[in-house]
């Protein structure tokens, strides 16, 4: 045990002495490595980051929860037969909620987009919500400061509002938002909650943490007129286990509510995350086997780089190779100087790599969610050390196995 | 004692389909702190038999026992150990690691032998001062003179004290001035008890040594001790 380490930590000095007099060359070599290794860590730690952020937005919304809607997510029908449908009512909501007898929770939804001010600070675009007191029920919501709205404000359509982490910090930077009377399209609303930060989410410019919440109420009262829109009746299973049972109820239910026979095709559909998740997961799958096949192809292309170098390495030393034959060393030494010279050389490099990962990494989150991982450091380390000894294979043996007497001949 | 003892060796090399003896039939021995020279023209069997000596190469047939343990049918990892632990070898172009300094060198053999850092550094170092090269230790080949860079492979044969030392026209490369210096330094190395074999086509170089065998046409035709032994002109170290 102890010659073997002695054996590898002269032969790994041996091949640090051969990387250092080849400077130029095996930096270039190298610069295969890097390149690979920073694609392939990068595409892993983007590939992470859609999945992390995909994860969360998945986690707000809540895997038991579904969405009675006009409108359905995924569907083969024609938009203008989806357009053609009645409205949902709050009156829909409002019989539907007496008589499914499974959920645990159900709110209306109505959806506007806003600009919100307090003082001189402005936050445009927010994403509003008109609910009831129940909605909160309906998500697995965090407060950092305050509460939801209660039922009686939610009834008598008072001026409060629950807003995002995002535009809390962006409208209140010293972090006192609570009470504090906020503008939303220029009527006033009083901050009662605070939602903790949930993350950014992949979809679009969606963000759960540049939402506001509000009496569903105060929205028809003040932003849009109650008849002209479809709302939305988010319905939440007792547990994820039931909700198979509580979407055939809610089906059942909501075709009473409607008023259809048994002829009529339903005019709503109900919505869940599955089918989101499950289309959101193959279009990201595709995205991470093609993203990996094209990194990993540049990988391959610096392996075969090293290869090459190598072989020329090996048959440019045979005389080298010879001597230290002649003095000596054994098969398994000059092997392991070729193989050790090969992995050092694209350890560096997927170590350079690394550092060069994390920097773009740093860099793309700026615009699109990464997420550097410990394990990516794993993968670059492995993946550089895989690489370097599969591409020293083939040449440290060629050298391993060379006649000392024709080595010693060689010119 | 003898440390080498061949008995019946052939060499065959396969040339297309002919196969040609590079030696045929030969027997030898030599005995411990023997200084022998062996001449031949080119073409006579005397690389091969030295390549055979060293533990480079083994004998289509024969046997050869050295120090009494049989290398003939030894693998490629046990003759490695032996030419590691028993031969020096001293070579007509040097073979010194170009990028490497002196000590580096000298040092390498001890590597393969697994010696640690620090007796191996002292025992290369002390290896350069006895071949008069005390002030040359961190130069590499190219910033030595031929004379130096051949001492520095004697001090690289001699630090791991081997049973033989295997010289192949160790002055061929050098100037006749340096050469006589190189030749004192092998009776020098020959007078503290060490066995040497010189391999060399020139009479003058031969006769420094105490036997010469001479080889022609893969026999040898020749073993006779020297009568009029020469003798170094120079002391070893100038």
């Amino acid at each position: 045990m102890r010659a073997l380490l002695f054996e590898i930590k002269e032969s790994m000095l041996i091949a640090l002495r051969a990387i250092k007099a080849n400077k130029v060359r095996s930096s270039l070599t190298m610069l295969g490595i890097i390149i690979g290794v920073t694609a392939v860590v990068v595409m892993s730690t983007a590939i992470k980051g859609i999945d992390n952020s995909f994860q969360t937005g998945m986690s707000s919304l809540g895997t038991d929860v579904l969405y009675i809607d006009k409108w359905a997510w995924f569907t083969n029908e024609d938009w203008w037969k989806l357009r053609a449908r009645r409205n949902i009512t709050m009156e829909d909501y409002e019989r539907f909620k007496e008589m499914a007898t499974l959920p645990s929770a159900v709110a209306p939804v109505i959806n506007s987009r806003q600009t919100i001010k307090y003082g001189d600070l402005r936050v445009e675009n927010v994403f509003l919500n008109g609910s009831t007191a129940d909605y909160v029920k309906t998500t697995n919501f965090t407060f950092s400061a305050g509460r939801f709205y209660s039922e009686i404000e939610s009834k008598s359509s008072r001026n409060v509002a629950v807003i995002g982490s995002e535009i809390a910090k962006n409208l209140f930077p010293r972090g006192d938002a609570l009470d504090k009377t906020i503008k939303i399209g220029g009527v006033n609303f009083q901050v009662v909650g605070v939602l903790a930060e949930q993350g950014s989410w992949l979809l679009g410019n969606f963000n759960p943490d540049n939402q506001v919440f509000i009496p569903i109420g105060t929205v028809f009262k003040n932003f849009m007129a109650r008849s002209w829109n479809s709302i939305t009746i988010n319905v939440r299973a007792p547990s994820p286990a039931l909700l198979e049972e509580t979407k055939i109820e809610a089906e059942g239910v909501m075709r009473k509510v409607r008023g259809l026979t048994v002829n009529d095709e339903n005019d709503f559909s109900i919505n869940q995350q599955e089918g989101l998740m499950e289309t959101l997961y193959s279009v990201v799958g595709v995205i991470q086997i093609a993203g990996l096949f094209i990194t990993g192809l540049s990988l391959f292309v610096g392996a075969i780089g090293i290869m090459n170098i190598m072989f020329v390495s090996v048959k440019e030393r045979t005389r080298e190779i010879g001597i230290r034959k002649a003095i000596g060393a054994k098969r398994r030494t000059i092997l392991g100087q070729f193989l050790l010279e090969s992995s050092s050389i694209c350890l560096m490099g997927g170590l350079i790599g690394l550092l060069f990962a994390v920097l773009l990494s740093m860099l793309i989150n700026q615009f699109f969610p990464t997420s550097v991982q410990y394990d990516a450091v794993i993968i670059a380390i492995v993946v550089s050390l895989l690489t370097g000894i599969l591409a020293g294979l083939a040449p440290a043996y060629t050298a391993a196995k060379m006649d000392p007497v024709e080595a010693l001949r060689y010119e | 004692m003898n440390i080498i003892n061949i008995g019946h060796i052939s060499r065959v090399y396969q040339v297309g389909s002919e196969e040609v003896y590079a030696l045929r039939d030969v027997s030898l021995r030599i005995d411990k702190n023997e200084y022998v020279a062996i001449m031949g023209p080119s073409g006579s069997g005397k690389s091969t038999l030295m390549n055979l000596l060293g533990c480079l190469d083994t004998p289509t047939s024969g046997k050869y026992e050295f120090n009494g343990i049989s290398v003939s049918d030894m693998s490629d990892n046990q003759l490695a150990a032996i030419r590691n632990k028993e031969i020096g070898f001293v070579f007509q172009t040097f073979n010194l690691l170009a990028r490497s300094d002196a000590l580096h060198n000298v040092e390498l053999p001890l590597i393969y032998a697994g010696i640690p850092y620090a007796e191996r550094r002292e025992r290369a170092e002390k290896a350069l001062i006895d071949v008069g090269l005390k002030d040359r230790m961190h130069h590499k080949p190219n910033e030595l003179s031929g004379g130096q860079r051949q001492r520095v492979a004697i001090a690289r044969a001699l630090v791991t004290k081997p049973s033989i030392i295997l010289a192949d026209e160790p002055t061929g490369n050098l100037d006749s001035k340096t050469g006589e210096e190189i030749m004192a330094l092998f009776a020098d190395i020959h007078s503290k008890g060490n066995t040497i074999i010189l391999v060399t086509h020139e009479e003058y170089i031969a006769e420094h040594a105490a036997r010469i065998i001479r080889l022609r046409d893969g026999l040898i035709e020749n073993d006779e001790k020297v009568i009029n032994r020469k003798l170094p002109k120079l002391s070893a170290t100038a």
